[in-house]
């Protein structure tokens, strides 16, 4: 014990300035080269800081669900859901459904979400139950359900529906009177015939003034909680304390800061203050934040946790391993098949067969993007990941056209970042495990 | 039923495959009670305990026959869960711990203290908030009990392997209705003074009413903390003797059924201190977390069994790790007059240094695969024996392969159903032959060899024994063997190298005193003899 203690005093004393900042490089590789590329892209393709903020603002607020629906299964283990596919057809099951019986608008919506949640449940738990098949290859046996099942998909939406399914309706279904058309409008021109921006159009503020007026409140709750501290017993409670107090103060200053450039930002009048925050949408993302937040302090949260940690001796202390698997899955699934209603009631289109194949992919290069890895995932990482990731799909094809004199560059750039991110961070985080590992040895 | 037992097993019969495991045994445990269960591997002992337990594949092989009582009440165990609940807890041998979680998440591990929430309220009880608070004043309580001084809220990952099993028994006495705990080769992975800890909160535990089943393969463990003695041998209770009643070699008897010689071959052990050095180390540092060496001076004699002794945690084990390659380490070595490049493992087997790690199961053997593969392996990457040669492409010689790997089974007595066997399914004392084998195969002129009867039983641990004296006496190889238990240094060894606190405490020929052994291992010698002075 005395020798361990010693050693871990070396490596204290011996841990620089210099070093701790290699540290917290190295731990983010991947996010800094990420937000290194979007600044560089961001001043390659010329456009106005206006534009590529309203835009991220949309696709942020249309894509975090469907990247926070992968957090629950890296905590338990599982490492990066792919078949998050599977919810998405869930999903527009539902659409296709709503928008048959003609229900438009926030009731459509909610009606979708109510259609889309046994759906998803149970290809959720085939989906996990297969997966339990195959403990140590969860990832690829994910990505081959996603293709498995999109081809069920096409076979009950071009073949089955006008023929075993009973379905009349000329203008979702192709003119033969067997199958769905390949694209579904969820606005329909004058009349509303789907639940385009059901979501999105409940209540719309400038982005600055919700800032301000969060930050404010952000503020606030950290002075709260600063001076609300009474009862401390002991020393140890005390210096733990004092580190709490530190994370308060440093959280203050953070939203001081929004604070005051978002004053700067709506006081300076530029055209940055125009930008609409869909806020009921930005909320319902917030909650899905808390609730992965808020799960890992439960029973449940720390079974997953367990779980992801040794399934072994998760068994051996008696808990069912399998079924924790069974349920990560279809919470990742249910909240998938929600995610997608979000995604495409802000997108207006629905892409028969076409909408729900990127997702799987996108989600989880995004998720990668923030810093996460195979076996730890958070709310900030998935949020931040979402963030840098479309910022390069909005500036890359005018980077590209700038660049190379040709936009197709720039498209190809953007497919060539979503699987390189995926191989470059599985590689990476073995690289890291490895020199990890090295770096603990090498003590002197 | 009588309810003066915690546990009483009557008759229990266990049939696996046609293959009669245990054949009516009896045992009976009073509250209070240390009761050692002794047997030879393959004896029966886990089936036993896996009966016990309910564990899954007594179920799934057709169950088994005999009743088990506890606290005269006939009881039904179906699983794990179940027995847990009838207040019956184990203490593994390899440690049930999660590295990532803290000392408390581990000792409450599924079984945590929770408290409503708003959700939970609406949406069932698996919701509920952790309440870390109470958790952990809780883990703080057990580890008092045990005496044990560090933070609960610290991570496991960190700590040596001494506290680990505490932190078992800390979970287990943590449920409140425990009854009996059952400790599985407890001691195994222990140093000496680690274990003396371990057989005192034993005790103490056993003072407060919680009958205790003690497996084990140390004989003086034994006579040190238990009651009462059952000896299982071949599924069969060979006796069960009181503790007042018998002696060491008459447990040992009975274990293996055959007399054990402990008095060891001492004619031509001759000091070989006016040999020439084969191998010089001059200050030798690892750092191997755990076992840091920090300077030794030592010189290895051509021909000779170096033993080198030692406590647990104090660097003999990195001695050996580190002139291999497998930690950082810095200094100079020297073979025959050469010096040699460190950190490069390649350099040291291609100088002829083989290797036998302790760690068998770990870095040791690649068990899914044959044994014959395990043998062959490290000659055919380091010295490209065993292959074909087809130009710049290598394959490899299955039947140069096959030949070496059974006359090696053969020389060696490695007990299997042929070269082709996963080394898996060997056991301990077998594995431990396929790992000298290997290091065997590249002919090395050194062989360091660690822990070689780590987990291994008492009748295979002779045999080791005897093969490292063979392959010294016969073939003239120099053997440098590192292990915790001074008895088997002591059994072999020319000169024994006592490693205290990561430096060389002295070298003593193994027909020294005790107390100098005592007294070296404790770091306490030379101050001693000063005094003396």
């Amino acid at each position: 014990m005395a020798n361990v203690n010693k050693l871990k005093n070396k490596i204290n004393n011996n841990t620089n300035f210099g070093e701790k900042i290699k540290d917290v490089v190295m731990n983010n590789i991947v996010t800094i080269i990420f937000v290194v590329l979007c600044l560089i892209g961001i001043k390659l393709s010329g456009l106005p800081i206006f534009f590529v903020a309203n835009e991220l603002v949309t696709r942020i607020s249309r894509n975090s669900f469907l990247v926070l629906a992968l957090i629950i299964p890296v905590l338990a283990g599982m490492g990066l859901n792919f078949s998050i596919v599977v919810g998405a057809m869930a999903g527009q099951i539902a659409i296709i459904a709503v928008t048959h019986w003609g229900i438009t608008g926030l009731p459509g919506f909610l009606l979708c979400a109510v259609i889309a949640f046994p759906f998803a449940v149970l290809f959720g738990y085939l989906t996990g139950k297969l997966l339990n098949k195959t403990k140590g290859q969860e990832m690829i046996t994910s990505m081959i359900v996603g293709y498995f099942a999109n081809g069920v998909y096409q076979l009950v939406f071009l073949f089955l529906v006008g023929t075993i399914i009973p379905m009349k309706n000329n203008v979702l279904m192709l003119s033969s009177g067997v199958g769905i058309r390949n694209t579904i409008d969820l606005s329909g021109g004058v009349k509303e015939t789907g639940i385009k921006y059901a979501l999105d159009q409940i209540l719309k503020l400038p982005i600055f003034y919700v800032l301000i007026a969060f930050s404010i409140l952000a503020i606030l709750y950290n002075i709260f909680k600063l001076t609300n501290r009474r009862g401390i017993v002991n020393r140890r409670e005390k210096q733990n304390k004092s580190k709490d107090s530190f994370k308060y103060i440093v959280n203050m200053s953070m939203f001081a800061i929004l604070l005051i450039l978002s004053i700067v930002i709506v006081a300076g009048n530029t055209p940055l203050k125009n930008i609409q925050l869909p806020v009921v949408t930005v909320i319902v993302i917030g909650v899905l934040c808390l609730f992965n937040i808020l799960i890992v302090k439960t029973k449940l949260g720390q079974e997953f946790r367990t779980v992801g940690q040794d399934k072994h001796i998760a068994k051996v202390a008696g808990i069912n391993v399998d079924r924790i698997r069974v349920l990560a899955i279809v919470i990742s699934t249910v909240l998938a098949a929600w995610g997608q209603l979000i995604f495409l009631q802000n997108i207006g289109t629905l892409n028969t067969y076409g909408s729900h194949e990127q997702i799987g992919m996108f989600s989880i290069a995004a998720l990668l993007i923030g810093g996460a890895s195979v076996s730890k995932a958070t709310v900030g990482q998935a949020i931040l990941g979402t963030a840098l990731f479309h910022t390069l799909f909005i500036v890359s094809p005018l980077a590209g056209k700038n660049l190379f004199g040709d936009a197709q560059i720039g498209e190809f750039f953007r497919a060539f970042v979503v699987y390189g991110v995926i191989g470059v961070s599985l590689g990476l985080h073995a690289w890291k495990n490895r020199a990890e590992l090295k770096r603990k040895l090498k003590i002197e | 039923m009588d309810t003066k037992y915690t546990l009483q097993m009557k008759n229990i019969h266990k049939v696996y495959f046609n293959n009669k495991v245990l054949n009516g045994v009896n045992i009976n445990v009073k509250p209070g009670e240390i009761h050692a269960l002794l047997g030879e591997n393959g004896a029966g002992k886990s089936t036993l305990m896996n009966i016990l337990f309910g564990m899954p594949v007594i179920h799934a092989t057709g169950g088994f026959e005999g009743d088990v009582y506890i606290n005269g009440q006939l009881v039904n165990v179906k699983s794990p869960k179940e027995a847990m609940k009838l207040g019956i807890g184990m203490v593994h041998q390899e440690f049930m711990l999660i590295p990532g979680f803290t000392i408390t998440e581990n000792i409450k591990l599924n079984r945590e203290t929770t408290k409503h929430n708003l959700i939970s309220r609406l949406l069932g009880s698996s919701l509920k908030t952790l309440d870390k608070r109470s958790m952990e004043s809780d883990a703080r309580r057990s580890l008092d009990t045990l005496g044990l001084e560090i933070s609960e809220k610290a991570k496991v990952s960190g700590l040596p392997v001494g506290h680990m099993q505490f932190i078992e028994i800390a979970r287990e006495i943590d449920k409140r209705n425990i009854k009996l705990l059952v400790f599985d080769e407890p001691t195994a992975v222990l140093t000496e003074s680690e274990a003396d800890n371990l057989l005192k909160s034993m005790k103490k535990l056993a003072s407060t009413g919680i009958a205790i089943l003690f497996i084990t393969h140390r004989l003086d463990e034994v006579m040190d903390t238990a009651d009462n003695i059952t000896i299982l041998r071949d599924g069969e209770v060979v006796a069960t003797k009181k503790k007042e009643e018998t002696n060491v070699s008459e447990l040992a008897l009975l274990m293996v059924g055959r007399k054990i010689e402990r008095n060891v071959p001492s004619e031509n052990r001759k000091s070989s201190e006016d040999s020439e050095d084969i191998m010089t180390l001059k200050n030798l540092r690892v750092s191997m977390p755990g076992e840091e060496v920090k300077g030794i001076n030592l010189s290895i004699k051509k021909g000779e069994i170096l033993g080198i002794g030692g406590l647990a945690g104090q660097g003999k084990i990195g001695i050996a790790n580190g002139i291999m390659g497998l930690y950082p380490t810095r200094g100079e070595v020297y073979l025959k007059g050469k010096k040699l490049k460190l950190n490069d493992p390649k350099t040291m087997i291609q100088n002829g240094i083989g290797f036998v790690s302790e760690d068998r199961r770990g870095i040791g053997l690649l068990l899914d695969s044959s044994i014959q593969l395990n043998i062959v392996l490290t000659a055919m990457q380091m010295q490209n024996k065993f292959l074909h040669k087809i130009g710049p492409i290598t394959q490899i010689n299955n039947g140069k392969v096959k030949r070496h790997a059974i006359k090696m089974i053969n020389n060696l007595d490695v007990r299997c159903q042929g070269p082709q066997q996963l080394t898996r399914r060997l056991s301990g004392g077998n594995q431990q032959k396929v790992c000298i084998a290997r290091a065997l195969t590249l002919e090395p002129d050194i062989l360091f060899i660690s822990e070689p009867t780590r987990g291994i039983d008492v009748g295979a641990k002779k045999l080791i024994l005897d093969l490292l004296y063979k392959l010294n006496k016969e073939l003239g190889m120099t053997i440098v063997m590192t292990s915790s238990e001074l008895g088997e240094l002591r059994s072999i060894c020319n000169r024994i190298a006592i490693i205290s606190e990561g430096k060389l405490e002295g070298i003593l020929s193994p027909f020294d005193s005790d107390v100098d052994f005592g007294l070296m291992m404790a770091g306490e010698y030379h101050k001693f003899h000063k005094e003396e002075a």
